[in-house]
């Protein structure tokens, strides 16, 4: 079993498609949408977490690009600005997967993307307006 | 063993003064035991870094040609007071922008001054015989103001309540978000590092204690608004839910960017993260004992943001351990948790103070007037009534 984080970006014409549907009855795989800002008409974002075989997930990259939907693994979209950041640690009070977490010992700040689902509670919560998230 | 203020000078004049912070102090403590730990460390430092609302600043802006009596005052559209002389004002940390709301206040003028930015000064005035003028608008730098001095009327609450909310929605508080049904507990205190947990019956610190404010040297000033000394005290008499508070002056000029940061809580307002520390020396074995306890021996109590009033209920207390583990049990469920102050901070204020006391030689000074005792006030609440029934 595989696992990818795809960042998916729809022109306008194809953005209601049921992507979902082929992904799960062609390819078997089980997809876990993280963020999706979809306007009919316009062009559309996925963030999109994908779980199947390894060949499956390739085959369906390759289905998406066909269908005209460019396909990026998922970048670092949570920014956090060190320099503003004061490591008061509320961030860590709100993220619910526990992607923020402190670090035992020296309490400093550690982020891990795998964990994050883009839920934005920590940019809402920062006092210090230091996480941003691009998409 | 006892050691007077004298004693305790001497070696920092000399520089033989063992100065650890209140940490270190605990680790020694704990392989040596407290005597030999008294004996051995002269002074101790403690550092928080916490959102402190009850903060600001007095500026003085000196006199434009001709002179205005400024009554209306804004730095960068953040509304100051124009109720002192003619160009004195005060600015609160938790004043909003009139035109950006929260997201920009009084404490990021203030951030923005420490930075070295000009800032926007307008102002409008009745204009009078002496004071013409009427209005104003013009640019201002930390370093040309007259005077420019913290002065904060409440800091480093002696303890805070651990935050939870029992409702079926998020709640917005200083705390920070709340989830709802439980869903996290956010808490505010350095704990066993926290300046008035290691003096908890204000032996050393009251008015005129030398101390760290925001990077710069400053002075306890007078008690804390809110100063509550009675409140609830475990075994060791260290307060179990928010107590005394100080009052602390500095020069604002003299202050560093690293240890004043303007915050923002999104759906409650502005405040300010302000560091403070205070040396505390070893008297003797008594207060050793106190400076001694860690986050395991301190307590707090968790109370129900969920429910707005002022007596809100308690789901009784835990440690400041427990807390730091980032998972505490409330009615048999697991909550997880997350502090507002931070820890990296108030152990590099620890540090700091520890170079100015030991290098630099700061001596100390028994406070000139104490902090209200236990027993000695009461803390009132604002009832609601007409005249009549005054």
């Amino acid at each position: 079993m595989a696992r990818r984080r795809l960042d998916l970006t729809f022109p306008p014409r194809q953005a209601t498609k049921a992507i979902a549907y082929h992904l799960v009855k062609d390819y078997d795989l089980v997809p876990n949408f993280l963020r999706a800002q979809i306007q009919p008409g316009q062009q559309g974002r996925m963030l999109v977490e994908v779980s199947g075989k390894k060949e499956s997930i390739d085959a369906a990259i390759a289905f998406l690009g066909e269908e005209g939907i460019t396909v990026a693994e998922a970048a670092s979209d949570l920014d956090l600005d060190e320099g503003r950041c004061v490591v008061c640690g509320l961030c860590t009070a709100v993220c619910k997967p526990g992607a923020l977490t402190l670090a035992t010992g020296d309490y400093a700040l550690v982020f891990d993307k795998d964990k994050c689902v883009y839920c934005e509670a920590c940019v809402v919560a920062c006092p210090r307006r230091a996480v941003t998230l691009t998409f | 063993m006892a050691k007077s203020w004298e004693e305790i000078n001497a070696r920092i004049a000399s520089g033989e003064a063992v100065v650890v912070t209140a940490e270190e102090f605990a680790e020694i403590a704990k392989a040596d035991g407290v005597t030999a730990a008294a004996r051995k460390v002269d002074v101790v430092t403690t550092g928080t870094f916490g959102p402190m609302c009850s903060s600001g600043v007095f500026l003085n802006f000196g006199h434009s040609d001709p002179p205005i009596k400024m009554g209306t005052i804004t730095l960068n559209d953040v509304p100051a007071s124009g109720g002192l002389a003619a160009v004195d004002t005060y600015l609160g940390v938790t004043e909003p922008s009139l035109t950006k709301g929260i997201e920009y206040g009084g404490a990021h003028v203030i951030e923005d001054l420490l930075a070295g930015k000009a800032v926007r000064l307008k102002a409008t005035g009745p204009g009078t015989d002496c004071y013409p003028r009427t209005e104003i608008d013009t640019w201002v730098t930390l370093e040309e103001l007259n005077q420019a001095y913290f002065f904060n009327p409440r800091n480093a609450y002696q303890n805070y309540a651990v935050a939870v909310n029992s409702s079926d929605r998020t709640v917005f508080t200083y705390l920070g978000p709340l989830l709802p049904r439980l869903g996290n507990a956010t808490f505010c205190s350095a704990g066993a590092l926290s300046p008035l947990l290691n003096d908890p019956t204000y032996r050393t610190i009251g008015v005129g204690t030398r101390c760290f404010v925001a990077g710069a040297p400053g002075y306890v000033a007078w008690e804390g608004t809110q100063h509550n000394p009675n409140q609830t005290r475990d075994d060791h008499g260290v307060p179990v839910a928010p107590a005394g508070t100080i009052a602390v002056i500095a020069d604002l000029k003299a202050a560093s960017p690293e240890f004043f940061s303007a915050a923002t809580f999104t759906g409650y307002g502005v405040s300010s993260f302000v560091g403070i520390g205070v040396p505390i020396p070893v008297l003797d074995e008594e207060i050793a004992e106190t400076l001694a306890l860690t986050d395991a021996d301190i307590q707090a109590t968790i109370i129900d943001y969920g429910v707005a009033t002022r007596s809100r209920p308690s789901f009784g207390r835990v440690t400041y351990a427990q807390l730091r583990s980032g998972e505490i049990t409330i009615e048999g469920r697991k909550v997880p948790t997350g502090p507002i102050s931070s820890l990296p901070k108030a152990r590099r204020i620890a540090q700091v103070l520890k170079e100015w006391v030991g290098e630099r030689r700061w001596t100390l000074a028994p406070p000139l007037q104490p902090l209200p005792q236990p027993g000695s006030q009461a803390f009132k609440p604002l009832e609601i009534r007409n005249e009549e029934a005054v």
